[in-house]
């Protein structure tokens, strides 16, 4: 390292830290984590609008809004969009942000590895949308099923197959990096019994998505080559095995859904004390619990499957498996209960999201144990009422909980208090017309609507509940604007939040909003699960009412030098951007032509050169 | 100089379980590869009796000289320790040595990959033929990749070191990439033993 200085100006380090070059080259978690959020949420709103586009067309019978083939677009590109660029992501970016502010680290374990996996995000995510521009987006559905994604005309299907496998490259590095982190760099004195649930819903989270995602890569690397270059994987005509999709697939596929549900289990898991004034009921349980899911995910793929004919024997044992799983979801279930049972109870909007989440989520797991009885899914399969099901648990779960932990840690980013008024109009509209939109499909489900089916005839007895569904998907579309007007009328106007605007309980309410570069000017030492509480508060075991103990909130923030001179931060690079651009060239080499393919395996490989041999910090 | 001192100030910088970052990282990351050739051996497990019109492996495997070129891996993996072992001593040509001879064990045997699907290629297999012809290809190519990006990395080393980017104290490097590369040689006997020694 004594040479570093001696080096070419090719691998000198960027030193910006504002304007737009600051953000392409930075390497700070709290940066990343807000690109990853805002994203996300631009996601969002295009995945939204591709949902208000179905649900125009489903209001009617023999809806003419869209044609079947856009429908088919539509309702796959919604699907992936809502799952792998909006509630991963969202997830991810939480996660980015707070993980290092919570265990008391400076930033993560490999920051460069974290802007490479947020580059490539974004580079996947484009890499899918230009599909549409290119001919056509992906139409055999987000679960891509064998031969039907092996044999479907266009490109669309190979974009699916090429920018999920981009999508997973940043989620694998993304996993390995927090695992590092949680597990290395916390402060001195934070076991991991002391760890605020979030962070164990973050492992755990992080953990399921190391395993996974090999699994998808190679499903999605079969589904390539037989699309591509004619490999016959799952070309039943020569003996391939359509079945053996729907294995890799699910064996990804449903520890997927827990890598959705768990960071927002861990956000409402820190939200719900905050504002019952207790500490976490259960804090061992609900962890264990979180692991237990974590084990127990990867046995219940096949319930996805019970329509194939799998056997008896298999079903049953899936069956099993999958009423088994409930039981510590229902544990966590309790544990929020409890946790605000004879609380101090503070209805901000952070905390009505939370509690939407517990509700909603109960009456999606509710309708999961009934897909666990086989014969009564046997009925269930391809109706609405699994499209019901699924969103009570990603929308009504995932979705409630991630904005929860928007309207909770938004002040800590921004330094600014959004709206309450705004914020509880938002979630009173976007609960009642979640409800309106996706209660209904239990009973379109039951009387037999197919999903993914572009229209329906008149007279089936499904034209009420269908216009009652659009209708709500509309009102949770006005919902999410008024979350925007909201974030923009505040980003000048709001109220200063201060360090501590919730009384909040975790390391991250100990410094101030937005916290400086480097988190914490000292490295805290920490003393007792939910630390930062027990420094403001004595607490009195045989009384709710905790006694103030005095102000140990951000005591350096007033100080006039700069508190967190001569602490190293990792310098900014513009490596990870650059090799991260790499990959959506080498996958539109795949399906143009080969010689692009080879254009962007040498920015890869010379991106990751460079950045190799930069040097470890900047000259000065 | 200073930057001397930030990175002792940064190797003392302890971590919470005592495990180096970078060691850590790599071996979560070799879990990962598990799953990853898990489930293409499944694959393969599932589709090596689908021949479709194509040949089959008893047509086409010539375990003696897949044996060899077998061989030829296992003792790129010894170098590799003898690589690891002269970057303890702070032996920066016999590392060198050591770590070009992995690299050309391992060109050996990428050599003798290519000449394999070659000849298989001439017999009748391809990918397009048959489930056995798409899964074979598919595992053993991977397998391929990563050990044409251990190569790689292993001349990244070489070139690092030749040019004294690599301080006497970053045998850590060096390691890292050992790991990964012995993983792929324990990969390479589950292939040759699942792919090649059991008959279809």
């Amino acid at each position: 390292m004594a040479t570093a200085a001696a080096q070419g100006s090719l691998f000198r380090r960027p030193t910006a830290t504002t304007g737009w070059w600051g953000w392409v080259t930075t390497v700070d978690h709290k940066k990343i984590g807000i690109m990853y959020c805002a994203t996300a949420l631009a996601f969002f709103v295009i995945g939204g609008l591709e949902a208000l586009a179905i649900r125009a067309q489903l209001a009617v019978p023999n809806g003419t809004t869209l044609t079947a083939e856009t429908y088919n677009q539509f309702f796959t590109m919604h699907g992936l969009t809502m799952i792998f660029l909006v509630v991963m992501p969202l997830g991810v970016g939480i996660m980015n942000y707070l993980a290092p502010l919570m265990i008391g680290a400076r930033d993560v374990a490999f920051p460069r590895i974290n802007a490479f996996s947020y580059w490539v995000f974004l580079a996947g995510g484009l890499f899918l949308y230009s599909s549409f521009f290119l001919g056509g987006a992906p139409d055999g559905g987000w679960f891509g099923y064998a031969p039907l994604s092996t044999q479907l005309p266009g490109n669309g299907m190979t974009f699916y197959a090429l920018g999920l496998q981009i999508l997973g490259v940043a989620s694998l590095l993304g996993a390995v990096n927090f695992i590092v982190t949680i597990l290395n760099m916390r402060a001195p004195g934070m076991t991991l019994m002391r760890m605020p649930v979030f962070i164990w819903m973050t492992l755990v989270t992080a953990f399921l998505l190391l395993f996974a995602m090999p699994v998808i890569a190679v499903a999605l690397f079969e589904l390539m080559f037989d699309r591509v270059y004619n490999a016959n994987f799952f070309n039943p005509a020569a003996g391939g095995d359509p079945v053996l999709w729907q294995h890799l697939f699910w064996l990804f596929g449903h520890p997927e859904v827990y890598i959705m549900i768990l960071p927002a289990m861990g956000i409402i898991s820190d939200v719900l004390p905050t504002f019952s004034r207790k500490p976490i009921f259960g804090y061992a349980a609900i962890v264990f619990a979180g692991i237990a899911i974590g084990f127990m995910g990867w046995g219940v793929w096949a319930h996805h499957m019970f329509a194939v004919g799998l056997g008896p024997v298999a079903n049953s044992a899936f069956a099993l498996s999958t009423m088994f799983i409930a039981v510590p979801t229902g544990v966590k279930i309790f544990n929020w209960l409890g946790t605000m049972w004879k609380g101090d109870l503070h209805f901000t909007p952070p905390m009505l999201f939370s509690i939407g989440f517990v509700a909603m989520f109960i009456i999606g797991g509710l309708s999961g144990v009934t897909h666990a009885i086989v014969p009564s899914d046997a009925q269930q399969t391809d109706t609405y009422y699994i499209v019901a099901h699924f969103h009570y648990v990603l929308f009504g779960g995932a979705i409630f909980g991630l904005f929860s932990g928007i309207y909770y840690w938004w002040p800590k980013v921004s330094g600014r208090l959004l709206s309450d008024g705004l914020g509880k109009l938002h979630f009173w509209l976007m609960f009642i017309g979640f409800n309106l939109a996706f209660g209904p499909m239990h009973i379109l489900g039951l009387e037999g609507m197919p999903r993914r089916t572009y229209t329906y005839p008149d007279g089936m007895g499904w034209n009420l509940w269908n216009i009652v569904s659009t209708v709500g998907a509309f009102i949770i579309a006005v919902s999410i604007a008024i979350f925007f007007v909201n974030a923009i009328i505040t980003a000048r106007r709001g109220r200063e939040a201060g360090a501590d605007p919730w009384d909040g309980r975790t390391l991250e309410w100990s410094i101030p909003s937005p916290p400086p570069e480097y988190n914490f000017a000292e490295v805290p030492i920490v003393k007792a699960r939910d630390d930062f509480w027990h420094r403001k508060y004595v607490v009195k075991p045989d009384e709710y009412v905790p006694v103030v103990a005095g102000g140990a909130v951000a005591e350096h923030e007033d100080d006039e030098h700069d508190p967190g001179h001569g602490i190293h931060l990792p310098a900014p690079s513009f490596f990870p951007a650059a090799a991260a651009l790499g990959l959506p060239v080498m996958a539109f080499g795949v399906i143009y032509s080969w010689p692009l393919l080879i254009v962007g395996g040498l920015v890869l490989l010379l991106g990751l050169f460079g950045w190799v041999l930069e040097p470890s910090e900047v000259e000065h | 100089m200073a930057t001397e001192e930030l990175t002792s100030a940064v190797q003392e910088h302890h971590t919470s379980t005592g495990l180096d970052n970078t060691k850590m990282a790599m071996w979560g990351f070799l879990g990962s590869e598990c799953l990853f050739f898990g489930s293409l051996i499944s694959t393969y497990l599932l589709y090596r009796n689908q021949t479709a019109d194509g040949p089959n492996s008893a047509d086409l495997y010539d375990i003696p000289y897949t044996s060899v070129s077998s061989f030829v891996l296992l003792m790129s993996s010894l170098t590799m320790v003898l690589a690891l072992a002269a970057c303890h001593r702070k032996d920066q040509r016999g590392m060198r040595a050591w770590l070009l001879a992995t690299a050309l064990l391992g060109m050996v045997f990428i050599g003798g990959q290519i000449y394999e699907f070659t000849e298989f290629a001439h017999e009748g297999l391809s990918l397009e033929v048959s489930p056995f012809g798409s899964s074979f290809y598919v595992l053993t190519g991977f397998h391929g990749a990563h050990v044409t990006v251990g190569i790689l990395m292993l001349l990244l080393l070489v070139g690092m070191s030749m040019f004294n980017r690599l301080g006497p104290d970053d045998s850590r490097k060096v390691e890292l990439i050992g790991l990964y590369w012995h993983f792929v040689d324990i990969v390479w006997i589950i292939i040759f033993t699942v792919v090649y020694l059991i008959p279809s």
